[in-house]
């Protein structure tokens, strides 16, 4: 490391400069916009701080279901993670521990499902969904995203099981522990930094989903947030402050979970991919 | 049964017949048969289903009935599909060409333990927290010819119709894309580069090599899995992806950002071609299978061999 940094590294610096701006100048674009008066959009210059900044914007947003739209994100996001993480985990066990043919089987399969690009699969998906009923209900949304959520979660829990000591679960089986109960007593909470970052990561994923919920849902009532910014823009045509307001206020709980927790977040952006 | 269970059975006959029924060594296969059939109901039977679906008329209301290869015959030569195709060709070359350098550089940028680099890192992880459907949204009115960002700086170059004009929407798109992605992949380098041993570079350094020799024959060597891997995660993205797309330009203007993904929504659920747009979706399926066995392959060590080593 020293080596590295006895001089300046002056194309380093530029280039993380010059994507600095790159990054933050439509994030800038996206604040200020949303606190400037809807008259002087059309005015004032796009990029300069609002003379006299307002949460007008917001309080259009929150008016218009927006609060509803949340709740149907948290209701899909938080029952998808969990039932991911819950199956994932036993799975990731099974797969770790039983050295049957079949379970190895599984596990190939798992992998190749990976590769799988969902977009391909929407017509089928869409055919399932209506054959079953499920059409414009969230679980529509809620089942399939388990099911293409399962393989990089088993994937990266695996790797996490494996690193347990094989001692642990022996001594565990000689003091009569079924094997459900070294599930829930020894693989759960010794894993549980990988279940956190597992659950970041599909949470990150089914928040910001947008194919699904536009092919396998229709009505408000049933509305999640990525989509519901679409449709604002249908409606707010010309408001463009409230359309950004509905961006921001939709962002605003991942940044919450970023500034807390950091670390699990970028983990889990990378996890299973990187070595 | 294992074989350590059949080893054990002997030593039960001699044991008190109290003794309780002979242990399974291992959990039981039930207990990953709930994400199996999940796995298996809600992607395998997709994965089959549009084959089948690919060869029926479905409007996507009543019934499909049998087509044979009509639909094949119809899509393969359409000049709207080809069209796509060279399309998505285009957009996976050109943003793997954007990207693919950039979030190298950045990796190996933030990978140092410089405090601003710290910062810049943190700031450089913003795009991944919006939704495409954000991105998109947020990008359209920052690229609005009248109110946009042209406007802002008074500068000629960047007042254009950017996403209006059919010559400028496709590079508008991978620039957009690249924005959303070279975050993430910038990350998978980052974590990369801090992996080299430093007595590599420290090496390096003892025999005079330059920074631009030690990054082209110790860096970059070195990240070659990460290379392989960050590459396979963006052509498959970009040969399938959808979202920002959609509610960017819907295709526009014409057809002039209609990649393969598009055209498979809108001839489905535009134009209730469900039969064309799972023939576009088996292209796909192909497409993307294919690159990414290919490149493991073209990488040597696959990420998926790697992990299912020491099973």
């Amino acid at each position: 490391m020293r080596a590295r940094t006895q001089r300046p590294n002056v194309v380093g610096g530029l280039v993380g400069t010059l994507w600095l701006v790159v990054t933050l100048v439509p994030i800038y674009y996206i604040v200020v916009t949303s606190v400037r008066p809807r008259a002087d959009y059309f005015t004032s210059n796009p990029l300069s701080i609002p003379a006299e900044p307002t949460l007008t914007a917001y309080r259009e947003v929150l008016a218009a279901d927006f609060t509803k739209y949340l709740v149907n994100s948290v209701v899909v996001t938080v029952a998808t993670v969990a039932v991911t993480v819950a199956l994932s985990l036993m799975a990731a066990y099974v797969i770790v521990h039983n050295r049957s043919a079949l379970s190895r089987r599984a596990f190939e399969v798992l992998l190749l499902g990976i590769a799988i690009p969902i977009q391909a699969t929407i017509v089928p998906v869409y055919y399932l969904i209506v054959r079953l009923g499920l059409y414009d209900t969230l679980w529509a949304l809620i089942l399939p995203s388990i099911a293409f959520a399962i393989p990089i979660s088993v994937l990266i829990l695996v790797n996490f099981v494996r690193d347990i000591p094989r001692e642990l679960f022996e001594s565990m089986r000689l003091d009569g522990a079924s094997e459900w109960s070294l599930l829930w007593r020894l693989v759960t909470p010794m894993t549980m930094p990988a279940i956190i970052t597992v659950a970041i990561y599909d949470a990150l994923n089914v928040w910001n989903a947008f194919l699904f919920p536009l092919i396998l849902t229709q009505s408000a009532d049933k509305r999640v947030l990525p989509l519901s910014l679409w449709t604002f823009q249908g409606s707010f045509t010309v408001n463009v402050p409230a359309i950004l307001a509905a961006v921001v206020l939709s962002v605003l709980p991942l940044l919450v979970v970023y500034a807390i927790g950091r670390r699990f977040l970028v983990s889990g952006m990378t996890a299973g991919f990187s070595k | 049964m294992t074989v350590a269970d059949r080893v054990r059975e002997p030593r039960q006959t001699t044991s008190p017949p109290v003794q309780p029924r002979p242990r399974r060594v291992g959990p039981p296969l039930v207990m990953s048969a709930p994400a199996m059939a999940f796995f298996a109901f809600f992607a395998i039977v997709p994965l089959v289903g549009v084959v089948i679906l690919s060869f029926t008329t479905w409007d996507g209301l009543g019934t499909p009935t049998w087509a044979g290869t009509a639909n094949w015959a119809g899509v393969l030569s359409d000049p709207v599909t080809q069209h796509a195709i060279r399309l998505s060709v285009i957009l996976t070359v050109a943003s793997w060409l954007v990207q693919c350098p950039t979030s190298l550089l950045l990796g190996v940028f933030m990978a140092g333990r410089q405090r601003y680099r710290a910062v810049y890192s943190v700031l450089f992880f913003l795009p991944l927290l919006f939704s495409a459907a954000a991105v998109g949204i947020a990008y359209k009115s920052l690229l609005d010819p009248n109110f946009g960002l042209g406007t802002a700086l008074g500068i000629d170059w960047l007042n254009k119709d950017w996403l209006g004009d059919p010559s400028l929407s496709m590079p508008t798109l991978v620039f957009v894309i690249a924005w959303c992605f070279i975050p993430f992949h910038s990350l998978l380098y980052q974590a990369a580069a801090r992996q080299i041993p430093p007595s590599l570079y420290e090496a390096a350094t003892l025999d005079g090599a330059g920074r631009t020799a030690t990054f082209f024959h110790i860096t970059l060597p070195q990240l070659k899995n990460t290379i392989v891997t960050s590459s396979t995660l963006m052509i498959v993205g970009s040969l399938t992806y959808f979202d920002l797309i959609f509610v960017m330009t819907n295709g526009g203007p014409g057809n002039a950002t209609r990649v393969l993904p598009l055209d498979m929504y809108l001839r489905g659920f535009r134009s209730y071609d469900m039969g064309g747009a799972a023939v576009v979706g088996v292209l796909l399926v192909v497409v993307g299978l294919a690159v990414s066995f290919l490149l493991n392959r073209l990488g040597g060590s696959s990420r998926m061999d790697s992990q299912m080593d020491g099973l």
